[in-house]
């Protein structure tokens, strides 16, 4: 059971604020994902919620107490590392085994937890391994299992999958997920991978230069990006951006809007864009239909076929380049002529400064929200 | 063509290799050697390769010398000298690479340049301070220079071992609620043990071939090693064999021991500057 | 903040405290190490410049006070002194040159593969665990002795007249004899950076047909540049010092011609008695070791940073 709180938190390094007043409330059992470019702050925050970093100002809370100047090993919290960070001169069962002697655990304790954990995650076999003689799996499994023995309230997770493969990084990932459900407790897991982010998270928050863009649920982010960096960052392949200008505004909310070869009427809600303004258009690849009747032409320059699904790279008339999403029947070839049509209740329209406008399209499992 | 280039080039390799080592090795395997003749063997002219070994030279120089005691002086005092300038250098190098601050780089540089003041230029101070505080020809006065000379030396070599620990798994180990001195004991020294030890070997070699303080601050009671074969060297410098047996009994410790720790101490003294 | 560091519970693991609790502990961790050699640095330092402008010889207790810069004086002025400044600039010079240039060529030699390579290579350090005297004994009598040596026995045998080394070139003789001495360490160093050397980009070179003086040139010696002066740094270290070899093998002699800096402050101090004249040149030296200090950790720091 428990929450972790942060209030306005900040962080400065010789002179210069990398975390610039971080408020979030984390509630019992959430998992929360902390996304971002590198050097966004998210793993400077994710220390600073550990303990390894000192807090320059704000409070920050585990369970309503302050802990800003906790040790790390009285907060509650564990964590895993990017590198693992197993001690290479204890075996499977020390690593698990250091925290709880430090702590001054009973033996028989120490040895009924560790051997729990080890069953849960199928490490009996190599209790006394060294790290240096397993693989990069299970040191992964490992350095979970030093992190569950502690029985923590928090968890912490420091871009823990980025040193594998990509086949087992998909596995760790369910692994994660599932490991998550069972034993319910709050986690903060950081990666700049947004398929991570996107599987596992409760709420996603997405990190630019020490500031929040936008918290929110998985779908909330894809859907309903607040601005145009959520919008970029968050979806693979990346949202379509074109620089646009807001011609007219009918009074039933549907905006004239033009980006260089492309004309679309966009459905806004009230409080929309002023005619005449500048802004961007956004539209995700898989929301351009190929039509032969469409009204946008291009040129097909590549086409990535990736089995289920092709992205096709298309030159349009106006020199714009865009991708488009298409199933994996699709048979365009490089260097043919294409028409596009775009699904306009899908479109995004972001204001000169990059703000998005509120839309009528959204996803179902969003409506109730 | 290109095979029997490379088995040729392999010929000149083989014995371009043993050529050299046996060159650079000769003197000390003929001191070696030299040891176990009779004197007269050991300056016949031209040298005798071939002789019936003696060991009358070891006799005489035992008779004459207490070998045990500058040895026991020599063990004694460069293993404590050493333990002690570890023991000093672990927590400075272990700041210095974990905790640093702005002047760290300064102050490495500042304990490094320490080394290089020359010991002649203090050696009248040094002397008379010896005097004064009685440990003029101690044991203790050679250990705490031999500490002192060491210091930055250690300290340096300590600091590049503790740089390639990786830092996540020291704060593991504060996460797991190791305060400082169990982070250091039984996370970071465990890990940095191969640097640890050729940093001590190297101070071992340097403190048991250490010449100008024992010369000069020892006589009899503290005398090293290095003082023990000094007092062969003139007087009797003629006696070749005595010479040897006892140049041979001064390094064949050190020698031995430095053999059988080569690989540690090839680790040790690249000082991080070999990646 | 403030009130915050003094609600922290007092037992807490440092780890967990504040930028400047941070600091002070770095500190605090340092200190034994910086008081000892500072004061190592700087008592006698001071000693030496106090004695150095002091009348002061041991054999005449008379002549005692205050000497101004006349010890100075009669340091710079002495012929001797300028000699031995040259002889410590050849003698570090040149075994730094031997030990540096032979040391590479020999590290490549040890790094390609040949029968019996370990023992070889165990074999030409060996000699970096002599002690100096023992060294200069081995090669003043054993190896060099005109009458006697095996290096005499051999320019017998090929009908030449053996030299007597150590009288006739003694500077040089010196050299080689530390440099005997020293090349080891090198070698052990250059050896250890060559084997970690990125096979790959040799074999790149190779791809683009370099031969292999071109690999050693391009690829080899930028490679060890950061061990070279490591080298450097060291061997000066306990090159500028060098005195039992000399004290064993020449006296300083014939005259002052392999006399150094070190070994000539040693012979006014304890040959002469001359407290403030050994001290002024302490203090020389001192002055001297400085200069190399700062251009060898010049090159060190910059060297170690990247």
């Amino acid at each position: 059971m428990a929450t972790v709180e942060l209030r306005n938190l900040r962080k400065t390094y010789l002179h210069e604020e990398i975390i610039k007043g971080i408020s979030l409330a984390i509630t019992d059992r959430e998992f929360v994902v902390f996304v971002g470019p590198s050097g966004c702050g998210k793993s400077t925050l994710l220390r600073m919620i550990a303990g390894l970093e000192d807090i320059s100002a704000g409070d920050l809370l585990i369970d309503g107490q302050r802990v800003n100047d906790t040790d790390p090993a009285r907060r509650g919290v564990a964590m895993v590392f990017q590198s693992y960070a197993l001690y290479p001169h204890m075996n499977v069962y020390r690593n698990m085994e250091f925290s709880l002697r430090l702590a001054g655990m009973p033996e028989a304790e120490r040895r009924r937890r560790i051997g729990d954990v080890a069953r849960i995650l199928q490490l009996d076999p190599y209790l006394d391994h060294r790290p240096g003689q397993l693989s990069g799996g299970q040191r992964q499994r490992v350095a979970i299992g030093r992190a569950i023995v502690r029985n923590p309230r928090v968890f912490l997770f420091d871009e823990p999958l980025s040193n594998l493969d990509a086949a087992l990084r998909g596995q760790m990932r369910v692994e994660l997920a599932s490991l998550h459900r069972r034993l319910g407790a709050t986690t903060i897991y950081v990666t700049h991978d947004q398929v991570e982010a996107m599987t596992m998270a409760d709420r996603i928050v997405v990190l630019n230069r020490g500031v929040v863009e936008q918290i929110g649920t998985p779908l909330e982010l894809y859907h309903r990006p607040r601005n145009l960096f959520v919008a970029r960052f968050m979806g693979s392949p990346a949202m379509n951006l074109l620089p646009a200008r807001i011609h007219a505004l009918t009074p039933d909310g549907m905006a004239q809007v033009q980006a260089g070869a492309v004309s679309v009427s966009i459905p806004t809600r009230h409080g929309g864009p002023e005619a005449g303004t500048a802004g961007t258009l956004g539209i995700r690849p898989e929301h351009i239909l190929i039509d032969p009747q469409g009204a946008i032409t291009g040129m097909v320059t590549i086409s990535e076929r990736l089995g289920a699904i092709t992205l096709l790279h298309v030159r349009l008339t106006d020199g714009q380049m865009i991708v488009v999403q298409t199933g994996g029947d699709n048979t365009d070839r490089a260097d043919t002529p294409i028409r596009l049509t775009l699904g306009e209740e899908h479109c995004h329209l972001f204001d000169a400064d990059g703000m998005a406008l509120a839309r009528e399209a959204d996803h179902p499992l969003l409506s109730d929200l | 063509m290109a095979r029997t280039r490379t088995r040729l080039r392999q010929g000149v390799v083989t014995i371009l290799g043993w050529a050299i080592a046996l060159w650079m090795f000769f003197p000390i395997l003929w001191m070696f050697l030299t040891g176990f003749k009779n004197e007269p063997d050991a300056i016949s002219t031209p040298p005798h390769l071939f002789f019936s070994p003696t060991l009358s030279s070891y006799r005489d120089v035992f008779a004459r010398e207490d070998y045990w005691h500058f040895a026991t002086n020599s063990v004694v005092i460069s293993v404590l000298a050493t333990v002690v300038a570890l023991l000093v250098s672990i927590p400075a190098a272990y700041a210095m690479a974990f905790l640093p601050g702005p002047r760290t780089r300064m102050t490495l540089l500042w304990m490094l340049s320490t080394r290089m003041l020359p010991p002649v230029g203090v050696l009248v101070p040094i002397y008379l301070l010896a005097r004064a505080t009685g440990l003029l020809d101690s044991r203790t006065g050679l250990i705490v220079i031999y500490m002192l000379t060491n210091l930055p030396i250690t300290v340096w070599m300590l600091y590049t071992f503790f740089r390639e620990v990786p830092v996540p798994i020291l704060e593991a180990g504060r996460m797991d609620g190791a305060t400082r001195w169990q982070e250091v004991t039984q996370v970071l020294m465990p890990l940095a043990l191969p640097g640890i030890a050729s940093t001590g070997l190297l101070s071992l070699i340097l403190c048991w071939n250490e010449t100008f303080w024992s010369l000069n601050l020892t006589s009899s009671i503290a005398a090293p090693l290095t003082t023990f074969i000094a007092s062969f060297s003139s007087p009797e410098g003629l006696f070749f064999a005595k010479l040897s047996a006892a140049s041979t009994l001064a390094v064949a410790p050190i020698m031995v021991f430095g053999w059988a720790s080569q690989k540690q101490l090839v680790r040790g003294l690249t000082f991080g500057a070999v990646k | 903040m403030d009130k915050a560091a003094i609600r922290a519970p007092l037992t807490a693991s440092p780890a967990g405290g504040g930028a400047r609790s941070r600091g002070l502990q770095g500190f605090l961790l340092q200190s034994p190490a910086i008081m000892l050699l500072l004061v190592w640095s700087v008592v006698p330092l001071l000693m030496t410049l106090w004695y150095s402008l002091r009348n002061y010889n041991l054999v005449d207790p008379t002549r005692q006070g205050f000497a101004g810069i006349s010890n100075y004086w009669y340091l710079l002025t002495d012929p001797d002194f300028l000699t031995s400044l040259e002889n410590t600039a050849i003698l570090v010079g040149g075994v730094l040159a031997i030990s540096v240039g032979l040391g590479t060529l020999l590290a490549v030699l040890y790094n390609e593969e040949f029968a019996g390579r370990g023992i070889a290579r165990i074999l030409v350090i060996s000699p970096f665990f002599i002690m100096p005297t023992v060294a200069a004994l081995l090669w003043k009598n054993l190896m060099l002795h005109p009458i006697y040596g095996v290096y005499s026995a051999m320019m017998r045998a090929v009908g030449l007249t053996p030299i007597d080394w150590l009288s006739r070139y003694p500077l040089a003789t010196l050299v080689m004899i530390v440099a005997w001495e020293w090349l080891p360490f090198a070698v052990l160093i250059l050896l250890t950076a060559i084997q970690s050397l990125d096979t790959e980009q040799k074999e790149a070179a190779r791809m683009d047909g370099a031969g292999m003086v071109a690999q050693f040139i391009n690829i080899t010696l930028p490679h060890l540049s950061r061990a070279i002066t490591v080298v450097i740094m060291i061997e000066t270290i306990f090159l500028l010092t060098v005195f039992a070899e000399i004290s064993v093998t020449t006296a300083g002699g014939p005259g002052v011609a392999s006399t150094n800096l070190a070994f000539l402050i040693y012979s006014r101090a304890l040959l002469q008695f001359d407290v403030g004249g050994a001290s002024a040149g302490g203090v020389v030296a001192i002055v001297v070791a400085n200069i190399v200090a700062a251009f060898l950790l010049r090159a060190v720091a910059r060297n170690l940073e990247t």
